[in-house]
């Protein structure tokens, strides 16, 4: 089991401990180049970018660029990577990033093709790497290290997990926690395509062992049926951490595709009654709107004290 | 994208499937010719992109000129689970002996393709008990898999040999289409054990769209649609009277869900994506614009990185020069969001702090 905290923060004693360093593949496009600026203003030690044909040149005098993943690996010995090319050179950047020895990827492009994916996690599997996404704002520890999209107002440190398929979803609901009082001691975006590098359940078994977790929010949405596994899972599992979950979805109509290319109902599979029904099974409330998340989740705390 | 019948069988027909003799058209004047060539009997079919068209009338027998003249405009004017006709096929009737199903989807969870097959074709899949099911990684069906769906399914000699093809050419089909779901139900054995599709459900990848410009031409899409996807947007028209738009899939979602338990009907869904500009929250108004139904607009925004005074400028902007004259209720989060708030002030936006109340005065604004 990958330890994502391990991979995020390193260990004590690391020479850098809480400074791990990320390479950004595709620094120098537009899009890539403001969140690279991001990420460094939130604290992320990015240490390379990546563009082809602009190798030995620097990003903002400050960080120096390759042409290949290969060389940035070399150079900075980072093992993180976020992804900003375009959808139809992910498949290419991805491998270049798995065969360099990368073992977290942030793939934050929407539109990836399935196939393309799905041969990125073969890949991944075989090189014992975590991918992220694609299409999901990323994944962060707040106030420490953000590899991701994600604006930094909504985020605060604490003891709650976020797991969200959604990425404005995710700010919403964090900005209300944290205005509640219940800070977040990891966020994981794992994305709204119909295949996940991180799934629900896989960001699950990342976070349940938190030594001081306190609770646990699952953002979910119609499409597939990875919420059902997941609450099945915590039912098996005995985790007792309070949870509560969100569904996206409700009025939603079938065999539409409702933004996410993964958020569409096919007859019942992927709706959200049969979702809803599944964590209920699973003692998880679910709420109705955003806003009413950290009312459930105090009452779960309530509860469990 | 989803395809037509008659569209999955002539990817089918290109990959070798077999089937039967059919003729699709959009008029009874095509449908007289095809009538014509193909000859009686046959099966009049209605294209949409729904299921259940057999239960509501969408598929009858003609087994002559009256029966043609009486039968095609009536299917071709049923209305199934809100959809139109798209078009009509005419299929030669056949001598079955059996009826199977076989699919290959892309199994979201499991993260590979699944084959599922079974004995019991032509009805709902789940409701079949006896399931074959065969992971298959990437889709690629090797013989020896195929071989042993044949013999788990109890087919032998030339019908398992007709089946083994037919999944093979499935797996081909899909694998080269990128296609996230192919179905054939049912899957016949003809009287002379002989395999042949008599449906197909054929579910393509659209993010793969770029690869695959052959397909192209099943694409259905509205002037609104086109114009949204040009602009980047995710739009999907609903029949209510608020338009609802926003940044990011979920939010949109949100909205909606919480919009319908508030008794509002929601004219669309309009994503104008994680990074909203003056140029596209400009856009967006614009599209809404050109939608009729619409009496109200419904906005919430969540300006993460985004500026909402760059929002505000929009609506400013569109007001200007005239571009709606409709109520807009807005719900702003984020940078700048007092600055946004006063630029907009005695305009025709009304802002809201929380989307609750935005939601409500919609509500309360489109009844009045």
């Amino acid at each position: 089991m990958t330890d994502i905290f391990e991979l995020l923060k390193g260990k004590p004693g690391d020479s850098d401990y809480g400074k791990k360093g990320v390479i950004v593949q595709g620094i120098t496009g537009s899009y890539g180049s403001v969140h690279a600026t991001n990420m460094i203003a939130y604290g992320t030690n990015v240490v390379a970018g990546v563009t082809p044909g602009k190798g030995g040149q620097t990003w903002n005098d400050s960080v120096p660029i390759y042409n290949t993943m290969q060389e940035a690996v070399d150079a900075t010995n980072a093992k993180i990577s976020i992804l900003f090319v375009p959808a139809k050179f992910f498949l290419g950047a991805a491998k270049d990033a798995l065969e360099a020895g990368i073992k977290l990827l942030v793939a934050i492009p929407e539109h990836v093709p399935i196939r393309d994916t799905m041969k990125t996690l073969e890949l991944a599997k075989q090189k014992g790497a975590v991918v992220i996404g694609p299409n999901t704002p990323g994944i962060m520890i707040p106030e420490l290290i953000k590899v991701g999209i994600m604006p930094p107002m909504p985020f605060k440190l604490g003891k709650i997990a976020v797991l969200s398929k959604s990425g404005t979803l995710l700010y919403e609901i964090s900005d209300a926690l944290t205005t509640s009082g219940f800070g977040q001691s990891i966020t994981i975006g794992v994305g709204g395509d119909p295949v996940n590098g991180t799934r629900l359940i896989d960001a699950f078994d990342m976070i349940k062992d938190i030594p001081d977790l306190e609770g646990l929010v699952v953002v979910g949405e119609i499409g597939g049926d990875s919420e059902e596994i997941l609450a099945q899972k915590i039912i098996d599992s005995g985790f007792n951490k309070p949870t509560v979950a969100y569904i996206a979805g409700r009025a939603a109509p079938k065999e539409k595709r409702m933004g996410h290319a993964g958020a569409i109902v096919m007859g019942t599979y992927g709706s959200a009654e049969s979702k809803i029904s599944m964590f209920n099974k699973a003692n998880i409330p679910v709420a109705k709107r955003p806003a009413e998340v950290p009312v459930l989740l105090a009452g779960k705390m309530e509860k469990s004290d | 994208m989803q395809l037509l019948e008659f569209q999955a069988k002539e990817l089918f027909r290109e990959y070798g499937i077999n089937l039967l003799d059919s003729k699709a058209s959009t008029d009874i004047e095509q449908g007289r010719k095809d009538a014509k060539e193909l000859g009686y009997p046959f099966v009049i079919k209605i294209q949409v992109p729904v299921g259940g068209r057999g239960k509501a009338g969408g598929i009858q027998m003609c087994h002559n000129d009256d029966e043609f003249e009486l039968k095609y405009p009536q299917v071709m004017d049923l209305i199934i689970k809100g959809e139109k006709a798209r078009a009509i096929l005419l299929e030669k009737m056949a001598d079955i002996k059996k009826e199977l199903y076989l699919s290959l989807f892309l199994n979201r969870s499991k993260r590979c393709y699944t084959i599922i097959a079974s004995a019991e074709g032509g009805v709902e899949i789940e409701s079949v008990k006896n399931q074959i099911i065969k992971e298959v990684g990437l889709g690629h069906v090797s013989d020896e898999v195929a071989a042993e769906v044949a013999k788990e399914m109890g087919l032998e000699g030339k019908t398992a040999d007709g089946f083994i093809d037919t999944l093979k050419k499935l797996s081909k089909v899909t694998i080269e289409k990128e296609a996230e779901l192919v179905e054939i139900n049912p899957l016949a054995i003809m009287q002379d054990d002989t395999i042949m599709a008599l449906d197909g459900k054929f579910v393509t990848d659209d993010n793969s769209n770029f690869r695959h410009d052959e397909l192209q031409k099943y694409q259905e899409k509205s002037d609104i649609e086109i114009q949204a996807e040009k602009s980047g947007f995710s739009l999907v028209e609903l029949d209510g009277d608020i338009a609802v738009v926003g940044n990011g899939a979920g939010l949109v979602m949100a909205t909606l869900d919480m919009l319908s338990d508030n008794g509002g009907k929601p004219a669309c869904f309009l994503d104008v994506g994680g990074g909203a500009t003056t140029e596209s929250v400009y856009e967006a108004l614009t599209l809404i614009s050109e939608m009729s139904r619409v009496k109200g607009i419904l906005v919430n925004l969540y300006g993460g990185i985004v500026k909402t005074t760059v929002v505000a400028e929009a609506f400013l902007k569109a007001y200007e020069n005239n571009l709606i004259d409709l109520p807009v209720f807005l719900r702003l989060k984020g940078t700048e969001s007092q600055k946004a708030t006063e630029m907009l002030q005695g305009s025709r936006t009304k802002i809201f702090g929380s989307v609750e109340e935005a939601i409500n005065a919609a509500v309360m604004g489109i009844k009045k």
